[in-house]
């Protein structure tokens, strides 16, 4: 392995200025470059997927926007060449917007859940996602609820979202304050809100007429991927995508050595409770996809696979996305093309690459083993 | 010269468990001192006391001459504990990445630059890991993954060095070395606290020491450390640790 510390000397040129401007990314062999066009490729699909569900938006903007016509016009477009698609590929998937909806939502979880999953995992927190779907459930039976006793007629996933946030600071409060091990309350807050949920469901049923897909929540499913879910959806990912970018060197700092982070002054607990409910975000985002059930797998699972044969934390969670972003795309193929559940599709596929990783490195550092 | 770390009257008790009790010392620039005492016997209660990864439950400390809840200047610390090298175990990430970390407290939020890249550069060179410097550092022998954490400490440019047992599991041969690499740290000026369970390998590089066993039995020079009775003290009658022979 050769060491290159010339490429840093600050010559001036456009590759220079590239390189000063990737900061310590210094991609140096050729398989970090491939890498890095992968990520490259994988935001370009994430920023027109975002286009989309922009577009879809604002086809239905009010009359004074101006901007309704031509977003319609330019919505219309994108169908237009997904009819071509279907023409060429034989299918019958890209011409209509819902598919496209839920596309692009695989899509955007396909980078922020593997994003947010490769801190979790690195700082042994992989159960939290779990415990946090499941908090999501509750907010989705308080949601169903609110909605059928108010008649309030706004996002179902919204409120999961609130009730999940709060639930993940909530579960942060309890591991601070008991005297036990650290999972003790995670298995707590995982079961209890579970609970919480079927008894809201059920309580409900009796004097409201709830008409809504529970087992699309549980298992996840392309249908229950509405308007508003995914432009949810679209603005959490910029979010998370932008505080991750901001934050990335002190998460990794706590990541791997939260003592020393905390002696070099960094605000530990403001980072800890940033991931915490950026990992709530994403965790209700990938539930209409995944379901909750299956939500945890894509916060780790590509993560896994990463960390068995890349070289170093930027490497890991270039290649996490990766992974992660070819699960969703195999998985929504293959589930849209043999009409099963997204969610069992996805996680299967990238447990098969966890096995090919596994195979491939030899290597014996698996983050299971530990 | 000026204190670097001034502990005042300082107690701490786990619960009802006292661990620290009572204890005034104060660290002067350039010192090197070591603290000893037997195991559980709150040296590494004092040195979170001491760098404000605990609170005190009564007396004060200061750190760099400001009171410990109102430093901010972290990056004049470097801190390497035990747990330091855990999560290197299993997570990828390259020596580089391990040290550049030193410069996060430098830069915040801004992305580094050139010059951050230099200082990690001579960080890697001065502890001799130029070599290693793409490696994953579960990769690395235990002598080199503490010469790893001492380059962090280096980047950082701190005035402080705090090590927690820093070669436990490393060899002897590394661990002469890593201790002469320390000495010479020391000459340049950088002050050094040093918890190390081996009081043979301890004295003959420090040049204070303090002996604890929940109070403070001794705070002074090396030799007359030796000249005292504060081991036997601190460690009870059945100490003989400064006899035996290492492997």
């Amino acid at each position: 392995m050769s060491l290159d510390t010339t490429n840093v000397d600050g010559t001036g040129g456009p590759v220079a200025g590239l390189t000063s401007w990737l900061g310590w990314f210094r991609p140096q062999r050729r398989r970090e470059w491939v890498e890095l066009g992968g990520i490259v490729l994988t935001a370009l699909l994430g920023v027109s997927m975002v286009g989309y569900i922009l577009l879809d938006w604002l086809r239905f903007a009010p009359e004074w926007a101006v901007i309704g016509p031509y977003a319609d016009l330019l919505f219309s477009q994108f169908i237009v060449a997904g009819m071509w698609m279907d023409h060429y590929l034989g299918t019958n998937v890209f011409s209509h917007p819902f598919m496209w909806r839920a596309i692009a939502t695989g899509v955007l979880i396909g980078i922020v859940a593997p994003l947010v999953g490769t801190y979790l995992v690195h700082r042994q927190m992989a159960l939290i996602g779990e415990t946090l779907a499941h908090t999501a459930f509750a907010g989705v039976a308080v949601g169903l609820l609110f909605i059928a006793l108010t008649g309030w007629t706004g996002s179902l996933l919204f409120v999961a979202l609130i009730v999940s946030a709060l639930g993940a600071i909530g579960l942060q409060w309890l591991t601070d304050r008991t005297n036990t091990y650290g999972d003790v309350p995670i298995a707590i807050v995982l079961s209890g809100s579970f609970a919480v949920g079927t008894l809201l469901i059920s309580w409900g049923r009796d004097f409201t007429s709830l008409a809504i897909d529970i087992e699309g929540f549980l298992f996840g499913s392309l249908a229950i991927v509405t308007a508003e879910g995914a432009r949810l959806v679209a603005a959490l990912s910029v979010v998370v995508v932008v505080l991750v970018a901001l934050n990335y060197k002190q998460l990794l700092f706590i990541t791997f050595d939260e003592q020393a982070a905390r002696v070099a002054r960094l605000d530990v607990d403001r980072y800890n409770t940033l991931l915490i409910v950026m990992t709530a975000v994403v965790v209700v985002g990938a539930m209409q996809i995944l379901g909750v059930i299956l939500v945890a797998a894509m916060l780790v699972v590509p993560v896994a696979t990463a960390s068995q044969v890349a070289e170093s934390f930027r490497e890991t969670l270039f290649l996490s996305i990766l992974f992660g972003q070819l699960s969703v795309l195999g998985g929504l193929a293959f589930a849209i093309s043999a009409s099963l559940p997204p969610g069992g599709s996805i996680v299967v596929i990238a447990i098969g690459f966890y096995l090919l990783s596994i195979a491939a490195s030899g290597r014996s550092t698996a983050i299971s083993m530990h | 010269m000026s204190s670097v770390v001034t502990v005042e009257d300082v107690s701490f008790a786990y619960g009802e468990k006292a661990a620290v009790e009572g204890i005034s010392l104060s660290i002067e620039s350039g010192d090197f001192l070591g603290l000893i005492g037997p195991n559980g016997s709150g040296k590494t209660t004092l040195l979170h006391l001491m760098l404000g990864l605990k609170r005190p439950d009564s007396g004060s400390v200061t750190l760099f001459g400001d009171p410990i809840d109102e430093f901010d200047d972290g990056e004049r610390i470097g801190y390497v504990s035990q747990r330091s090298t855990d999560r290197g175990s299993t997570m990828p990430v390259t020596v580089r990445e391990v040290v550049t970390m030193g410069r996060f407290a430098h830069v915040g939020r801004s992305p580094l630059g050139t010059d951050d890249h230099e200082i990690v550069d001579e960080a890697l060179e001065t502890v001799e890991i130029t070599d290693l410097a793409d490696r994953r550092i579960n990769q690395l022998s235990g002598g080199q993954r503490q010469r790893t954490f001492i380059a962090r400490a280096l980047a950082s440019e701190a005035d402080l060095l705090a090590l927690d047992e820093p070669t436990v599991g490393v060899d002897a041969e590394s661990r002469e070395r890593f201790y002469g690499m320390l000495d010479d740290l020391n000459r340049q000026g950088i002050t050094i606290i040093l918890i190390e369970h081996d009081i043979d390998i301890l004295t003959k590089h420090v040049d204070t020491v303090a002996c604890i066993n929940r109070e403070l039995y001794h705070h002074g020079d090396t030799v007359s450390f030796l000249e005292s009775e504060a081991l036997s003290k601190a460690y009870g009658a059945a100490h003989g640790v400064i006899e035996h022979d290492h492997p």
